[in-house]
C-alpha cells in the first residue's frame, strides 16, 4: 500500500481508499473510486501534477490531492 | 396559441454540450475542451413546430450535482425551485460515447430530481472508429429514459431530439436510484421528519447552502428532531453516494455498452508525448505563446490604425459639416473619441479570443495547465492563470476577460488584480517617447541603451505582477483549497462555428458592458477639458490674440496657442495645477499633471495631451519630442531630464492608468471594491516608486 503521488511514470495500481476529508468530490465524480485501475501516463515535474488514466478517464491531479489517494501497485 | 417548453441542457465538460446548444439555437455560445468554460447562464430558443416554442438554457458543465463550485448554486436553484421562472419542463443530459459511464453519474442524479429527462449521446458519428457499440433499446430500458444518438459535428439526431422535447409529457420522471441505500437509518429519519418532501432533494439541500422552498437548511437544523451531522460525515455520505451510483451504473451498463479496447487510437498518447515532454512540451508552449503575442501585437496594428483614422476623419467631418456649437463640439470631441476608445480594443480582443478558443477547442489548454500549474502555484496563481497573464502584454482588458476559465475564485481574483502590471501595448508609445528623450542612443557592449531600457520595463512589469500575486496569496484568505483535478480531453479538430461564436460573444460583451463605463468617463473628461471657470477660459481667444498682436504668427499657430491656453485654464487644467504640489516631488510640473489626468482614460493619451499642451499641432513624434526636449522650468533647467523621465516611466509601469481596465474588472468581479483597491494600491505604489527614483537620481 502506498499513495498515488509516490508512483512513477508507467506504474499501474488499484485505488484502495481515499482520505475523505482531503480529496475533492470531483475526483470521485470523475471516476476515481476504490477499485478503479490507475495508470500513470506522465509527470509534469517533480512535485508537479500527475497525468493519469483512471479506468476510462484521462485527468491530471496535483500531488497534494494524489497523496490522499491510497493505492496498491500491480505491475 | 404558441406554447413554450422550457428545456435545461446539462452535461459533463467536454461532451460537446455547447455544440449541441449552438446547433439547436444558432445563438452565441461556445464549446470548449476546457472544463468549466460555460460560466454564465446562456439561453436560446427555437421552434419545435408551428405552435411550440422551446426555451433552451445551457447550464454550466459539471461532473455531478454535489460538486461545490462558484456557479453551482445557479444550477441548483433552477433545478430545485419550482417557482424559478426557468424551472425546466424537461432536462436534456448531454453525454458522449467515450465517457458514457461517467456521464451517467450526472444523469442518474438528474433523474432523481423527478423531472422528465432525455439522454443525448453525442459524437455518435465516431462509434465505429472508436470500437464502441451501444444498445439503445437496452439503455432506454435499464435507465428508464429516452436515449438519442446524435452528432453535433455531423449534424444528425437533432430532429429526433426536437420531436422528443415536443412530446416531453410522454417521458418518464421516475427516480433512478434509491438514496436510502447509502445510509438507511439516516435517510429514513430524514424522510420521517419531512414526509412531504423528496428525500433526494432534502439531501441536496443539506449538502448545499441554498434555499429552494419554505424549507431551508436552517429549519432542518432547528427542528431539533433531526441532526444534519458534521461536515466530515456528510462528505463521507456524499462519497458513498457517488460510489454506490457508479456501482449501479456499472451493472446496468454491462449489456448496453461494449468497447473494443484494441480500437483505441494512439493519437492522444503520441501527441501528448511531445506536448507534455519535460523540454519539448515547454518549448512548443512558449513558441505558441510567442506566436500569439506577435500576432496580437503586430496584426492588430492594421485594424487599430484603421479604426483610429476612421474616427478622426469622422470627427473632422462632423466639425466641418455641422454648425459650430456645444452640440457639435460634444459630438466631435466627446462622443466620437469616446466611441473610438472602445472600438479600438476590438481587434485585440477578437484576436486573443480567436486563439484562446482554438487552444480550448483542440484540448491543448488542459495540457498547458498541466505543464504550468506547479510553477505558478508558488506565486499564488494556478496553471490556468498563465494565458491571461501573458495576454496582459497586449492588453489588460481581454486578459481580464480571459480569467473566466479559472474556476477557483481566489486564483482568479489574484490573476485579475495583477494583470495590469504586465506591460500592455498602450504603455509602449509613452515609453518610446520618454526613452527617446532621456536615454542616450549609445551602445554598451553592442547593446543599445534605449532597447535595454525598454526590455527592462517589460521585465519590471512581469516581476511586479509575480511579486504582488505572491503578497496577495498571503493576504486574501479564503478556505477554498486550491486543488487541481482536471480532465485531459481527447485532441479534437476545432469547430469553426464555435470559434466564431466565442469571438463574437466576447467582443460583444466587452462593447456593451465595459463600453458604457468608458464612454461615460470620456464624456466627463471632455466636459472638464472644454469648460473652465472665470474669464481666462471664456476670453481665451481675445487674451491670446492680444498677446501675439505685435508678433508675426500664422493663423494655425495662433489657433494652437489658443487651444493650449484654453486647456491650461479649463477644469482639467486646474486639476493639473492643483495636483502640482503633490507631483512636483516626482519631478513633474502641472503640464505633465494634466497629461497624467487625461491619460487616465487610456495611457497612450499621455502623448497626445502633451502635444496639445506644448502647442505642437502635428502628431509628428519628432516635433513633439523636440519641443519637449527644449521645455525648461522657471530656473532654466530642462524638464525632461533623466530623473523626471525615469520617474515617469516607473509611474506608468506601476500606476493603474486605465479606466477601461477598471471597468472590466468591475464587471468581472461584480463589485467596485476590487477595482478601487487596485486603483489605490497601484497608484500608491507608482507614486512612491517614482518618488524614490526621482529623489535618488536628482
Amino acid at each position: 500500500m502506498t499513495s498515488l503521488d509516490k508512483l512513477k511514470k508507467g506504474d499501474k495500481a488499484i485505488v484502495k481508499d481515499l482520505v475523505t476529508d482531503e480529496v475533492p468530490l470531483t475526483l470521485l465524480e470523475m471516476g476515481c473510486l476504490p477499485g478503479s485501475e490507475i495508470c500513470i501516463l506522465g509527470l509534469a515535474s517533480k512535485k508537479g501534477p500527475m497525468y493519469v488514466k483512471i479506468d476510462e478517464s484521462h485527468m491530471s491531479i496535483d500531488s497534494v490531492t494524489a497523496s490522499n489517494v491510497i493505492v496498491e501497485l500491480i505491475n | 396559441m404558441v406554447k413554450t417548453i422550457t428545456v435545461a441542457l446539462i452535461g459533463n465538460p467536454n461532451t460537446g454540450k455547447s455544440s449541441v446548444f449552438n446547433n439547436l439555437t444558432g445563438l452565441k455560445q461556445k464549446v470548449g475542451n476546457y472544463p468549466g468554460v460555460t460560466v454564465e447562464k446562456k439561453t436560446g430558443s427555437f421552434r419545435a413546430d408551428r405552435t411550440t416554442n422551446v426555451q433552451l438554457i445551457d447550464l454550466p458543465g459539471t461532473y455531478g450535482l454535489n460538486t461545490q463550485s462558484l456557479d453551482q448554486s445557479i444550477v441548483f436553484d433552477l433545478l430545485l425551485n419550482k417557482k424559478n421562472k426557468d424551472f425546466p419542463d424537461v432536462v436534456v443530459v448531454v453525454a458522449d460515447i467515450e465517457n458514457l459511464k461517467r456521464n451517467l453519474l450526472l444523469f442518474s442524479q438528474i433523474k432523481d430530481l423527478e423531472i422528465p429527462s432525455i439522454l443525448v449521446i453525442n459524437m455518435a458519428d465516431q462509434l465505429k472508429s472508436k470500437g464502441i457499440e451501444i444498445d439503445v433499446g437496452k439503455l432506454e430500458e435499464k435507465f428508464d429514459t429516452k436515449v438519442i444518438l446524435l452528432s453535433a459535428r455531423k449534424n444528425f439526431g437533432f430532429e429526433q431530439l426536437k420531436s422528443e422535447i415536443k412530446d416531453y409529457r410522454n417521458l418518464s420522471d421516475k427516480p433512478a436510484f434509491d438514496i436510502n441505500e447509502i445510509d438507511p437509518e439516516y435517510f429514513s429519519n430524514l424522510q420521517k421528519t419531512f414526509p412531504a418532501e423528496s428525500v433526494y432533494k432534502l439531501w441536496l439541500l443539506i449538502t448545499q447552502d441554498i434555499n429552494y422552498t419554505k424549507l431551508d437548511r436552517k429549519r432542518i437544523n432547528d427542528t431539533g428532531k433531526f441532526k444534519t451531522q458534521t461536515e466530515s460525515h456528510l462528505k463521507k455520505l456524499q462519497q458513498r453516494e457517488t460510489i454506490k451510483r457508479y456501482q449501479e451504473i456499472n451493472n446496468l451498463l454491462k449489456e448496453a455498452y461494449v468497447k473494443d479496447l484494441k480500437k483505441a487510437t494512439g493519437l492522444r498518447s503520441s501527441i501528448d508525448k511531445i506536448l507534455l515532454h519535460g523540454f519539448w512540451g515547454y518549448l512548443v508552449f512558449f513558441s505558441i505563446l510567442l506566436l500569439i503575442f506577435q500576432v496580437i501585437f503586430d496584426w492588430s496594428n492594421i485594424p487599430m490604425d484603421f479604426i483610429d483614422n476612421t474616427f478622426v476623419s469622422l470627427s473632422q467631418s462632423v466639425k466641418l459639416n455641422l454648425p459650430d456649437g456645444v452640440f457639435t463640439s460634444l459630438l466631435a470631441e466627446g462622443v466620437i473619441p469616446g466611441l473610438a476608445g472602445i472600438i479600438i480594443f476590438v481587434p485585440q480582443i477578437a484576436l486573443l479570443f480567436f486563439f484562446i478558443s482554438i487552444l480550448e477547442e483542440t484540448g491543448y489548454m488542459s495540457r498547458v495547465v498541466f505543464l504550468m500549474d506547479r510553477t505558478l502555484k508558488k506565486f499564488g496563481l494556478g496553471g490556468k492563470s498563465l494565458i491571461p497573464l501573458v495576454s496582459g502584454v497586449a492588453c489588460a482588458i481581454p486578459a481580464v476577460m480571459a480569467t473566466r476559465n479559472i474556476e477557483n475564485w481566489k486564483d482568479r481574483l489574484i490573476t485579475i488584480l495583477v494583470i495590469p502590471f504586465m506591460t500592455c501595448s498602450a504603455r509602449l508609445p509613452v515609453y518610446l517617447i520618454l526613452i527617446s528623450l532621456v536615454i542616450p542612443n549609445d551602445k554598451f557592449i553592442g547593446i543599445n541603451y534605449q532597447s535595454l531600457t525598454l526590455m527592462g520595463l517589460y521585465i519590471l512589469g512581469f516581476l511586479m505582477a509575480i511579486i504582488s500575486s505572491f503578497i496577495l496569496k498571503n493576504i486574501i484568505k479564503r478556505d477554498s483549497k486550491s486543488y487541481l483535478v482536471l480532465e485531459m480531453p481527447e485532441y479534437k479538430f476545432p469547430l469553426i462555428k464555435n470559434i466564431f461564436l466565442t469571438v463574437f460573444s466576447k467582443t460583444n460583451s466587452f462593447i456593451v458592458e465595459a463600453g458604457k463605463i468608458i464612454f461615460a468617463i470620456s464624456i466627463l473628461l471632455w466636459i472638464m477639458a472644454s469648460t473652465g471657470p472665470g474669464n481666462n477660459f471664456k476670453n481665451a481667444d481675445q487674451i491670446v490674440k492680444d498677446k501675439y498682436e505685435n508678433i508675426e504668427i500664422s493663423d494655425e499657430e495662433l489657433d494652437i496657442n489658443i487651444e493650449s491656453f484654453k486647456l491650461e485654464h479649463s477644469y482639467i487644467g486646474l486639476v493639473g495645477k492643483s495636483i502640482e504640489p503633490v507631483i512636483s516631488p516626482l519631478g513633474y510640473d502641472w503640464k505633465i499633471g494634466i497629461a497624467l489626468v487625461t491619460s487616465f482614460a487610456a495611457r497612450e493619451v499621455f502623448v497626445g495631451t502633451l502635444s496639445t499642451i506644448y502647442s505642437v499641432g502635428s502628431e509628428n513624434q519628432e516635433t513633439i519630442k523636440n519641443t519637449m526636449a527644449q521645455e525648461k522650468d522657471s530656473y532654466g533647467n530642462k524638464i525632461f531630464d533623466l530623473p523626471t523621465g525615469l520617474s515617469l516611466m516607473i509611474f506608468y509601469a506601476f500606476a493603474m492608468q486605465c479606466m477601461s481596465t477598471l471597468a472590466i474588472v468591475k464587471k468581472e468581479t461584480n463589485s467596485w471594491k476590487w477595482p478601487m483597491a487596485q486603483l489605490f494600491f497601484m497608484t500608491t505604489l507608482a507614486y512612491f516608486a517614482s518618488l524614490f527614483v526621482y529623489q535618488f537620481l536628482s
